[in-house]
Order: structure tokens, then C-alpha cells, then sequence
């Protein structure tokens, strides 16, 4: 049901809830983890308390050909993540070496290439 | 009531009356039913906490493949039922551990979601994003190129770079004031509006910048009327691509928080 082919400007409509198409992934998770109501449950997940970083690391390897036109170092200007951010860099700080930068950036790259190797796997099976 | 088996709210609802829920299924398969809560209805579906469960749920959300699954099943059983009677769809990983304490958290909120549920009640979102076109509301951007006989090569090229400059200014400036506009005369369309962030392009699949991401709450039969002021727009404003979604269940009006504009 999602409306437009890209790089055309009139916008078209498919059945209303005709529902072919499968809808774009990053707009349903859009909506099921920062949209609807918010009740308290006794065994609720807070998903602002999850690890966002990882899960919007899993994000960009989605769609990876994207990240790479980017930059992979997207996250470091982030919104989102930047409380993560500056509190990894004032633990960096604290420990004064820049060296573990490196290294933890080296570790998320091959993490990435990791998971984009096993992505891939999963979409030929498919 | 075995300890490890919870209660997973899909939406709330007033009275689904006699809608056959009977071959619908949720999270990992399990037979969709409805639970009654402080005068409401809920649909659930039952689930093993070594899956659902807190823990369970931190661990296997950071696997992009399960959390697909699960974002998709939790989302056809909301599109399924509002297709029936207006709801409230719940945010995922809404867990119980019982139908009891489900119902006991939900009385003391009755009267607000009752209220909820009028406001949406034959009704619909339509999602709208607008993306700012490179280069467009700036006939000639980028082509023009200042000759370069005075003040040599070097003048030229600031001379040039300056301009490129400031006509990718104007051609933001002129994007933003696009969506704003839309975003203005979608509003008054619309019975509520919402303004959520830009996505990402990781998120929207799309590398131009995001200027508006909009849900507009609209009566379920005015959906061709809503699409065709979209296209409208669309028209109006060459500078942005419009890129129009649903309709949704009404995940952007669920909430309490008031925060309508238009």
C-alpha cells in the first residue's frame, strides 16, 4: 500500500487496505516500537531501555548498500545515540587512550561484515 | 496457570461483537482470542515467557530477522482487526503475565481509553514523508557557470562554489517551506495530525533528506478525498517528493498525549 514509485512525483493510490504489497519494514517498525499506546505491563519491555544502538546497528545492515553510500560511521552523528556516544567517549576520556577507539572500531566493522556475510546467506535461502 | 506462559496484548478495543478472530494468529503462530479488561476488550494471544519474556525479549530483539517476524505479526493482527471495529493498537512487547493482571492495569485507565477509542472510531492514518527533491525549486541550480576570464581560475571557482552553495541553501529552505505548507493544508484535512521525526535514510530506504513525516487521522471513507489533496500537493509543490502510506491502524493516535496540531 505504500504509494510511490521513487523519482515520480504524482502520487497514486492502491486499494485502500487492499493490502498487496507488503508494507515497507521501516515503516511498521516505526510505528510498532515508537507508535502505539503505552500501557504499563507487569513483564513490559521498555524499549527505550534496549540497546538502540544495536538494534539500529541491524537497521543500517538492512539495508547496507545505503549505509555504505553514507558513510558507515553514520551513528557518531546521531540524535538518537549520541547520549550513547559522548558516554562512551567520556569513559574513552577516562581511560586516555584513543587506542581502544581503534580497536572498537575495528571490532564493529568486522562485527558488520560479519552479519552482512550471514544476511546475505539468509536472503539466498529465501 | 503455568509460570511460563504471559499474555501478549495486540489492541484494545470497545466490543469486537461477533467478529470471527477464530483463524487469526499472532506472535509465533499462536491462535489470536480476546480477553475482557475493565469493560474493554483485548485481543491477546498467549506466549512462552522463555520467548516473550523480559529477559527473552532483550536478547532476541537484537536479532534484525526475529524482531522482523514479530513487528510483522504483531502488525497483521492490528490491520486485521481494525478492519473490524476501532481499536487501540499496543506498543510491542506489551506482556501480562495473566488476563487478570492485564485487566487490573487497564481499569485505572478506562475512561481515557474509552475516549481514545471515540476519537478514532471510524477512522484511519494515512502516513505522508516528504523528501526534499536535490537541485528542484531552483530553475537553473547548478547549471549556470560564471566565465572564467576575470580574476583568473581561482576567483572562478569560489565564485562558482559560493553559488552552488547558497542555491543548495535555497533549495532547503524552499524544500522546508514546501513541507511545512503540506503539512498545514494535510492538517486541516484531517481530523488530527502528528508530526513524528524524520526517518533516517538507513530506515526510509531513501538517501534524500526527509522534511516531513506526518500521520493524518482521517474518516475511513475519505480516503480517495485524503489521497487525491496528497496528489494535490504533490503537484504544488515540485520541490518535494510525496510519498503517501496506508491506510494504517491508528497507531499515531493511540496515545493520550495531546499533542494535535492543526
Amino acid at each position: 500500500m505504500t504509494i510511490q514509485p521513487s523519482g515520480q512525483r504524482s502520487v497514486a493510490t492502491t486499494g485502500a487496505g487492499a493490502g498487496h504489497a507488503p508494507t515497507n519494514l521501516g515503516d511498521i517498525l516505526e510505528r510498532v516500537l515508537d507508535k502505539g499506546l503505552v500501557i504499563a505491563g507487569d513483564i513490559q519491555v521498555n524499549l527505550l531501555d534496549i540497546e538502540l544502538l544495536t538494534i539500529k546497528l541491524r537497521l543500517v545492515i538492512a539495508s547496507l548498500d545505503t549505509a555504505r553510500e553514507v558513510g558507515i560511521n553514520w551513528w557518531e552523528n546521531d540524535p538518537w545515540l549520541s547520549a550513547e556516544a559522548s558516554r562512551r567517549a567520556e569513559d574513552r576520556e577516562l581511560q586516555g587512550s584513543s587506542r581502544e577507539l581503534e580497536d572498537e572500531n575495528r571490532q564493529l566493522r568486522e562485527r558488520i561484515s560479519e552479519l552482512e556475510s550471514s544476511r546475505n546467506g539468509d536472503r539466498n535461502e529465501r | 496457570m503455568s509460570d511460563d506462559r504471559g499474555v501478549w496484548a495486540y489492541a484494545i478495543t470497545a466490543d469486537p461483537g461477533d467478529a470471527d478472530l477464530s483463524r487469526l494468529t499472532g506472535v509465533a503462530g499462536a491462535q489470536v482470542r480476546t480477553a475482557p479488561a475493565a469493560g474493554l476488550t483485548v485481543l491477546v494471544s498467549d506466549v512462552d515467557l522463555n520467548e516473550f519474556g523480559e529477559a527473552a525479549l532483550r536478547r532476541n530483539l537484537e536479532d534484525l530477522d526475529w524482531l522482523e517476524g514479530l513487528a510483522r505479526a504483531h502488525h497483521e493482527v492490528i490491520a486485521a482487526g481494525a478492519k473490524l471495529f476501532p481499536l487501540l493498537p499496543t506498543r510491542l512487547a506489551t506482556v501480562y503475565s495473566s488476563d487478570e493482571s492485564m485487566a487490573a492495569v487497564l481499569g485505572g485507565r478506562r475512561n481515557e481509553l474509552a475516549a481514545a477509542l471515540q476519537r478514532v472510531g471510524g477512522r484511519v492514518e494515512w502516513g505522508v514523508k516528504a523528501y526534499a527533491i536535490p537541485e528542484a525549486g531552483q530553475p537553473g541550480a547548478g547549471r549556470h557557470e560564471p566565465a572564467a576570464a576575470e580574476g583568473g581560475a581561482g576567483l572562478a571557482y569560489l565564485k562558482r562554489r559560493k553559488a552552488q552553495l547558497s542555491a543548495q541553501a535555497e533549495s532547503q529552505r524552499s524544500a522546508a517551506a514546501g513541507a511545512n505548507a503540506v503539512h498545514g493544508h494535510l492538517s486541516g484535512r484531517a481530523a488530527e495530525a502528528r508530526l513524528h521525526p524524520p526517518q533516517s535514510p538507513q530506515l526510509s530506504g531513501d538517501k534524500r533528506p526527509m522534511m516531513l513525516n506526518a500521520a493524518y487521522l482521517v474518516d475511513a471513507d475519505d480516503g480517495a478525498g485524503f489521497a487525491s489533496e496528497v496528489a494535490a500537493a504533490a503537484d504544488e509543490h515540485p520541490e518535494l517528493d510525496l510519498n503517501l502510506t496506508g491506510p494504517w491502524p491508528p497507531y499515531s493516535f493511540a496515545g493520550d498525549e495531546d499533542e494535535a496540531s492543526g
